[in-house]
């Protein structure tokens, strides 16, 4: 967990940010998708970040999920400065310490719905055979998919779908989930239900999620409430009306 | 290992028509792989076979500078006794050695009293000769089986037709010894002999006591020892073993009394049996080709329909040398089921090609068509198809491991 020192409080928290930049180059401009984002996110909340199409909401989910690196700016995931890790480091961190669900779900369609939601601890933590099965078992019945445990995920739902990749992520006991537009391609009863899905499993595994959306419906679902435009980050809302901009 | 195995195995199953085409044509490489080195190699061995034991024996021992004037057989370049014992001592102190029989060689007339030809002749010891080359006796077409005896001559078939002789018949061998004086003997056609390609495969045959008559020898002298070995493999060794015994033997000038060749370079077949050997090696360049070319093709385009997939794995933590390892496995299966497809398949048409009993007419010599193939050699070309499946996964596994999950999920 990342450590600030203020006032003589020592605070803990999953993510802190200061003033972190991000540009890509596209040909030879340069075009700046983040500009000095700062903030700090407490273990065990559900934060959400919203705002249009090119705000740099997924920008930023890359950045925490060390699937990219800031330009500028100083960022700390778990405890750990992600900036210097290399390409091996980084998946080793994202394996052991972050878990991911996609718009698409992204399951792996040769493996059944066990396969899948066993593949991070087979194929990453290594995790011995008799605490994989009861982990994966436990994660299944989390999510209500005990009873579909030999499915490919080609026979099941959308919103099925998306319950496999929210126990394929917590699986691994990861400090932090993070979610891009988890609800993008549910319709909006499937997408509360998985909101609901995440929401529950964060007040039983005390894990951070954080996940993107632009969908004004599910917002309200979100504890703490980032907006960005255009880079920048406008503003923060807490549960209850509470916000500063 | 057994994950990535499981996982391979299904993904190839993902795709199931190009999995099957992709190892139909890897298995039918192997297949004609297979059974071109096994019939050639069939043919191969029956040849050499055929020259080693029905003409040449496996080596032979000559008088130095003999070999290289053996088309006129010259009387002057035998080996005199003592010498031949000498070697014929060596010789059958050798474990290595099965028989060893000495020659007089040497060009005659043959008469029938009606009409003359030329005739090349051996004159052998029939028992010790028949141990040197145990075929000789298969070679003959008519005639007693039995050894020759003192006074019968076998002929080649071909002088027997154009000459219209016959076994029983009385002809007479004339030839001149190396002093220059012509001397004759009557001899009793005992056998005839077939054809067989190869020096010596039309000479004719007489006992040693017999030639030694006809040339006026005071003493007797050997052109040529064939050795026949217990163990055909060991030729090159033994040859290589023995000219180093015997180059201890020298002249008063200083150099070497005899020569040691083995079969090889003492039969232009040889060359045929290189050209047999760099057609396989070519053939085999050929089903890496094809391997090569199709494993590439199927594993790149199996990175290229995965990236997404790819870039999943890879955000949820695989490390890249696990990524890299799944698809060298996928293209390592591929290549195990196509190499297995194609072995079992090419034995099989092998068994059918060797109970369906073709044969091919060469003019006067018919081939049976078989197939014959050393079970390492099976192994061998199993296992260049597999590493070279490995290695076609190589660069697109080196892709997709090094791909930046962040672009591979954007993929579209």
């Amino acid at each position: 967990m990342g450590l600030v020192v203020a006032e003589n409080i020592t605070k803990i928290y999953s993510v802190v940010a200061a003033k972190v930049s991000k540009d890509y180059k596209v040909g030879e401009i340069a075009i700046r998708a983040l500009n000095e984002v700062s903030f700090e996110i407490e273990p065990a909340s559900f934060v959400s970040f919203v705002g249009p199409s090119g705000s740099g909401k997924t920008t930023l989910l890359n950045l925490i999920g060390c699937l990219d690196k800031p330009t500028e700016g100083k960022l700390m995931v778990a405890g750990t400065d992600v900036l210097h890790l290399d390409r091996k480091q980084s998946a080793s961190f994202r394996g052991n310490n972050l878990g991911f669900i996609f718009q698409d779900f992204n399951l792996i369609p040769v493996l059944t719905v066990y396969e899948n939601i066993e593949y991070p601890l087979l194929m990453v933590q290594n995790v011995p055979g008799g605490e994989r099965k009861k982990r994966i078992l436990t994660m299944l019945e989390a999510v209500g998919m005990g009873d579909q445990k030999d499915k490919y995920p080609d026979q099941i739902s959308g919103g099925q779908k998306q319950r496999v990749a929210i126990a394929r992520a917590l699986v691994t006991n990861p400090k932090l989930v993070l979610a891009d537009e988890p609800t993008a391609n549910l319709d909006h009863k499937t997408a509360f239900l998985v909101l609901e899905s995440m929401k529950r499993m964060r007040d039983e595994f005390k894990t951070t999620f954080i996940f993107s959306t632009h969908d004004q419906k599910i917002v309200g679902q979100a504890e703490v409430l980032y907006t960005l435009e255009d880079g920048e980050l406008a503003g923060k809302q807490l549960k209850g009306g509470k916000g500063d901009a | 290992m057994r994950n990535l195995l499981k996982i391979a195995v299904r993904n190839l199953f993902r795709y199931k028509r190009r999995t099957l085409l992709t190892a139909s044509l890897i298995a039918i490489g192997v297949v004609f792989v297979l059974l071109f080195v096994a019939v050639t190699g069939s043919f191969k061995s029956m040849m050499i076979g055929q020259i080693t034991d029905s003409m040449l024996g496996h080596l032979q021992v000559h008088r130095r500078g003999y070999l290289a004037s053996i088309e006129n057989l010259p009387l002057n370049m035998n080996l005199k006794l003592q010498a031949y014992q000498k070697v014929e001592g060596i010789l059958t102190n050798q474990p290595e050695v099965e028989a060893v029989s000495p020659r007089i060689k040497f060009g005659g007339i043959f008469s029938t009293f009606v009409e003359t030809t030329s005739i090349r002749l051996n004159g052998v010891y029939p028992d010790r000769e028949l141990k040197a080359v145990p075929l000789l006796a298969s070679r003959l077409s008519k005639g007693e089986k039995g050894p020759l005896k003192r006074g019968e001559i076998w002929i080649p078939e071909l002088m027997s037709r154009s000459m219209k002789v016959n076994i029983g018949d009385t002809v007479v061998i004339v030839a001149t010894n190396k002093d220059g004086s012509v001397n004759g003997k009557q001899f009793k056609v005992a056998g005839v002999l077939e054809n067989v390609t190869g020096p010596g495969g039309r000479d004719g045959y007489i006992h040693i006591e017999d030639a030694v008559e006809v040339l006026r020898m005071e003493e007797m002298e050997i052109s040529e020892i064939s050795v026949h070995l217990k163990d055909f493999n060991k030729v090159i060794a033994f040859t290589d073993r023995l000219e180093g015994l015997l180059s201890k033997e020298v002249s008063k000038q200083g150099s070497s009394i005899y020569e040691v060749h083995s079969w090889e370079k003492l039969s232009p077949f040889y060359n045929i049996a290189r050209m047999i050997d760099i057609m396989t090696f070519f053939i085999r360049i050929m089903l890496i080709a094809i391997v090569l070319i199709s494993i590439m093709n199927v594993m790149i385009m199996a990175v290229y329909e995965r990236i997404r997939e790819i870039g999943t794995i890879a955000a949820i933590g695989t490390l890249p040398g696990k990524i890299l390892s799944m698809f060298m496995v996928e293209g390592f299966c591929l290549g195990l089921v196509g190499a297995v497809a194609g072995t079992i398949l090419g034995l099989i048409i092998m068994v059918v090609i060797n109970h369906s009993g073709m044969t091919f007419n060469f003019g006067r010599q018919i081939l049976a068509l078989s197939a014959s193939i050393d079970p390492m050699e099976v192994l061998m070309i199993s296992g260049i198809v597999i590493v070279i499946s490995v290695i076609a996964s190589l660069q697109p596994a080196l892709k997709a491991s090094r791909m930046e999950p962040i672009k591979a999920l954007r993929h579209v």
